[in-house]
């Protein structure tokens, strides 16, 4: 009995800190962005413009729920969920403090691969049933980014895998007790990181949406709520990245003094302040040069990072 | 002011050429030698005028048209109804030539130059859609500026230039069909193929109303993926009909309709306008005016450049530094609301002058800019010429060799990135600016990075010729003693009847400026921008011409887009550096 209320309460926990982390976000970004910026960002709606993210909120739940009459409108809905769901489920198996977790996999990062893989379909199926060219010209390079980004994105992690010998989040915390693998895997941290941005099209991997080019990419036709949803998931997917490589490659909830859940916190939010610099500071390269990049560069060295490490543990065990 | 005299030389060479039926000169007031030649020698004439003269002009710098019908004073022109002007240009020998040939009848036509230069495009549809003048053998002639169901050719005297003067605009139904059939995108209406072999191509609407295009631009594009086959640009979205304004205002009233053609230039715009005004009435500008046209026209040029250099790292997707070069933008706009008491639309220039002397503290606010920006320029360096992103999407894209430059008609930054060291403020000084030391910066490439490079440098060249100004700032008057300066001096207003009067005429009509023709150039941020001023010794214009760097500029897209990807595009009109109002007029 007592069990299942405690896993009722850790699954709506995490399903409300993810998601009202997220929303956060949206202020987080826009007021760091104009600090970098030279200027305000909202700073009118309560204190600090905390509470314009209620403001948008209100204002995106009130819009009409448009559907284009050109679109294939059953597609046009789900692509949304398709897009959304797959990330609030890695959050399940994310283990954030001894004992604070959804599902206790032992095979969770082998899970967050395959949900990340599932994200390409919400993009794929929002661009495709638009029936928009500009949406279809965005779909198209999110498939191409996100498929080849995927492939070193997992290579990047097996090195942790090889040096914890476990799928299992908890076990690969713990495994870090002594040394976080920040240091041995320094080269499959960066890869990750990389492919992490492209996984959640940030600048400088924002392609699919590319303003300037594409106008919205391949969210282009949606507004309202359905838009909201690829709002937030793509802050949702900065912080799964960010607690991802927070947990993966520093330790997750190791540190001294605070309790664990903090110092999580803490290196997540350091690399989601990362992710909102890079926007701040980069350009966008073509697709072809984001995708030669991908392929001539970061699959080789992810490849030789796993080779390194392999030779290296099979040498000294 | 001397005025200008017929280029015998190059006549008598023409004349042994052609025969001497029907060529003459015209006396001038200012700007190129004028030629006159039979119509139907045109063709033979400028392919003979580009490449076979002993002195050639490859560039053909401008073109265009003049309804002769009502004009009074054309003593010693052939007779006829319409007239074209083709203003070619030698940047080497830093000569031009005006050829002139004369139209008659109502529906007048001539033969396409296209083959000769591809650049006269555009101006000759141009030319068709404001005067009805047909051109025999151009492969598109279709309205450019003027939507394509518009009735009549507006720069014609006939055409009404107000819209009190039309009939109230009604939309019955059969129109609106009319209209909503003409926005119908048919490929073979614009040029293009729908397939090629097996492929079908698909068809991309880039604008009017694009984040990517800075302003009411359209690009249909044809691809192939994302293979740009062939990029149309259709422009007028932005006309505003500034010419035929030019036809109904006086000579003192159009100032300030050129501050908004290109309405980042600010003075920029002035400065063609009113040197060719001066050129017409005979002023000459004291030494202290000049200096304060040079010094505005440099911080305008700063201005303009930052709101390049911004929006095209913004084009590539860097979002910051476009924060930061509006902020140093706006420490310009400071010290020039000082000055004009406006930002954007100075309308500071006058005929004979500037309207008003230096305010008191002006140079307190120079000399803080002048500390202010360097040390930004060089953080700019780092986050964006530098930054290898950048340079990988702007490396190699969107080049053109300096042949293909003067082909097209290409001007300022555009021209000196292909390695031509060529300036108007050097070769063919105007107010002024043979007193100030500055060098023309130049790059060798021809890309997009090589013309930020030279951007970026004449910022700074810039910065050097406004620290000029403020360090020599000549003592003197700012305003030109003479009848046709405008407005004209009060003093003595009001001890003789004669100036009196002057001074009523001239507030109450405007100068009367005497009869002939005068052209003027000045080096904009964009190019170079000309006006080109036929009098007819009235209060305004007979017809007022403006050359825009930007036109001869947007034509050239489909030319170096062509094999590129639509990202390659966007960095491609970011590196242009165009002003829709600019284009449109």
């Amino acid at each position: 009995m007592s069990n299942a209320i405690i896993s009722l309460i850790t699954v709506f926990g995490v399903l409300v800190v993810a998601l009202s982390v997220s929303a956060g976000l949206i202020w987080l970004e826009r007021r760091l962005l104009a600090l970098w910026q030279d200027r305000y960002g909202p700073n009118r709606v309560g204190p600090f413009g905390l509470l314009q993210v209620l403001a948008d909120m209100i204002k995106i739940l009130s819009k009409e729920d448009w559907v284009p009459p050109f679109a294939d409108a059953a597609v046009f809905v789900i692509a949304p969920a398709v897009i959304i769901v797959p990330v609030l489920l890695t959050f399940a198996v994310i283990t954030y403090a001894p004992g604070v977790a959804v599902a206790d996999l032992n095979v969770g990062l082998l899970f967050f691969l395959a949900m990340s893989s599932l994200t390409v379909y919400g993009v794929v199926l929002a661009g495709w049933a638009s029936d928009s060219k500009y949406s279809l010209l965005g779909s198209m390079r999110a498939a191409a980014q996100m498929l080849s980004y995927e492939v070193f994105m997992s290579l990047s992690l097996m090195g942790v895998v090889m040096l914890a010998g476990s799928f299992d989040l908890k076990n690969i915390v713990e495994a870090q007790k002594g040394l976080w693998y920040a240091v041995p895997q320094f080269s499959g941290m960066l890869i990750f990181l990389t492919a992490g941005i492209a996984e959640t099209r940030r600048l400088p991997f924002d392609l699919p949406e590319a303003e300037g080019e594409l106008v919205a990419g391949f969210h282009a036709e949606y507004s309202g709520m359905k838009f909201a949803l690829f709002f937030v998931e793509e802050y949702l997917g900065i912080t799964l990245i960010s607690v991802l490589i927070s947990v993966l490659f520093l330790g997750g909830w190791e540190g001294p003094l605070l309790p664990p859940l903090a110092w999580l916190a803490v290196k997540t939010l350091f690399f989601i302040c990362f992710f909102i610099l890079l926007r701040a500071t980069f350009p966008r390269p073509r697709y072809d040069q984001l995708m030669s990049f991908g392929w001539k560069v970061m699959l080789p060295l992810a490849l030789a990072n796993l080779v390194v490490t392999g030779g290296i543990l099979l040498a000294v065990r | 002011m001397v005025a200008v005299r017929n280029d015998t030389d190059l006549l008598a060479a023409v004349r042994k050429r052609f025969g001497a039926a029907g060529f003459g000169g015209q006396d001038v007031k200012g700007g190129p030698p004028v030629i006159w030649a039979p119509a139907e020698k045109l063709p033979s004439l400028m392919r003979y005028l580009k490449g076979e003269a002993d002195r050639t002009f490859p560039m053909l710098f401008n073109l265009t048209a003049v309804d002769e019908r009502l004009r009074s004073h054309r003593q010693g022109q052939p007779k006829g109804d319409f007239s074209l002007a083709y203003h070619l240009f030698s940047l080497d020998r830093v000569e031009d030539i005006c050829v002139k040939t004369a139209l008659k009848g109502g529906s007048p036509s001539a033969e396409s130059i296209v083959d000769v230069w591809p650049a006269a495009g555009w101006y000759e549809r141009e030319a068709w859609d404001m005067f009805g003048i047909r051109f025999n053998g151009h492969p598109h002639l279709r309205r450019i500026l003027m939507p394509p169901t518009w009735e009549g050719h507006p720069l014609r005297k006939e055409h009404p230039a107000r819209a009190t003067e039309m009939a109230p605009y009604r939309l019955p139904e059969a129109r609106e069909e009319k209209e909503e059939q003409a926005l119908k995108f048919r490929p073979e209406d614009w040029g293009i193929s729908r397939r090629h072999d097996d492929t079908d191509f698909l068809f991309l609407n880039v604008g009017p109303q694009h984040p990517g295009t800075h302003g009411l631009l359209r690009i249909v594009l044809q691809l192939d993926g994302e293979v740009i086959i062939d990029a149309v640009p259709d422009i007028g979205y932005h006309h505003r009909g500034a010419e035929k304004m030019g036809e109904r205002q006086t000579w003192h009233t159009y100032i300030p309709y050129t501050d908004r053609i290109d309405y980042l230039g600010g003075v920029l715009n002035n400065l063609p306008y009113v040197m060719a005004v001066e050129r017409l009435a005979g002023v000459e500008v004291p030494e202290r005016a000049q200096a304060i046209r040079v010094m505005l026209s440099e911080l305008f040029r700063i201005a303009s450049h930052l709101v390049w250099y911004g929006t095209f790292a913004q084009d590539v997707g860097t979002l910051s530094p476009v924060f930061y070069m509006f902020t140093d933008r706006e420490r310009i706009f400071d010290i020039i609301a000082a000055i004009c008491g406006d930002r954007m639309h100075p309308n500071w220039f006058r005929i004979g002058g500037v309207a008003d002397d230096l305010p008191r503290g002006w140079d307190r606010l120079v000399r803080e800019f002048l500390a202010w920006l360097p040390p930004r320029l060089r953080e700019y360096d780092r986050i964006v010429m530098q930054n290898r992103i950048f340079k990988a999407r702007t490396v190699g894209v969107g080049a053109y060799s300096l042949a293909e430059a003067v082909e097209w008609g290409v001007t300022g930054p555009g021209l000196r990135a292909c390695g031509l060291e060529w300036d108007l403020r050097k070769k063919r000084p105007y107010s002024g600016y043979e007193n100030f030391e500055f060098d023309i910066p130049t790059a060798a490439a021809g890309d997009c990075y090589d013309r930020a490079v030279v951007r970026v440098a004449e910022i700074r060249q810039s910065l050097k010729i406004v620290k000029q100004c403020l360090e020599n700032m000549p003592p003197g008057p700012y305003k030109a003693d003479h009848p046709l300066a405008t407005t004209p001096p009060k003093q003595g207003t009001l001890d003789d009847i004669e100036t009196l009067i002057t001074h009523f005429l001239q507030i109450g009509w405007g100068p009367v400026i005497p009869p002939g023709e005068a052209t003027a150039a000045v080096e904009a941020a964009k190019g170079i921008n000309s006006y080109y001023l036929i009098s007819d010794g009235g209060s305004g214009p007979y017809r007022l011409r403006i050359r825009t760097p930007s036109f001869p500029h947007l034509q050239m897209i489909p030319f170096i887009s062509r094999g590129a990807m639509i990202p390659d595009l966007l960095a491609i009109l970011g590196s242009i550096d165009y002003v829709l109002a600019d284009v449109d007029r």
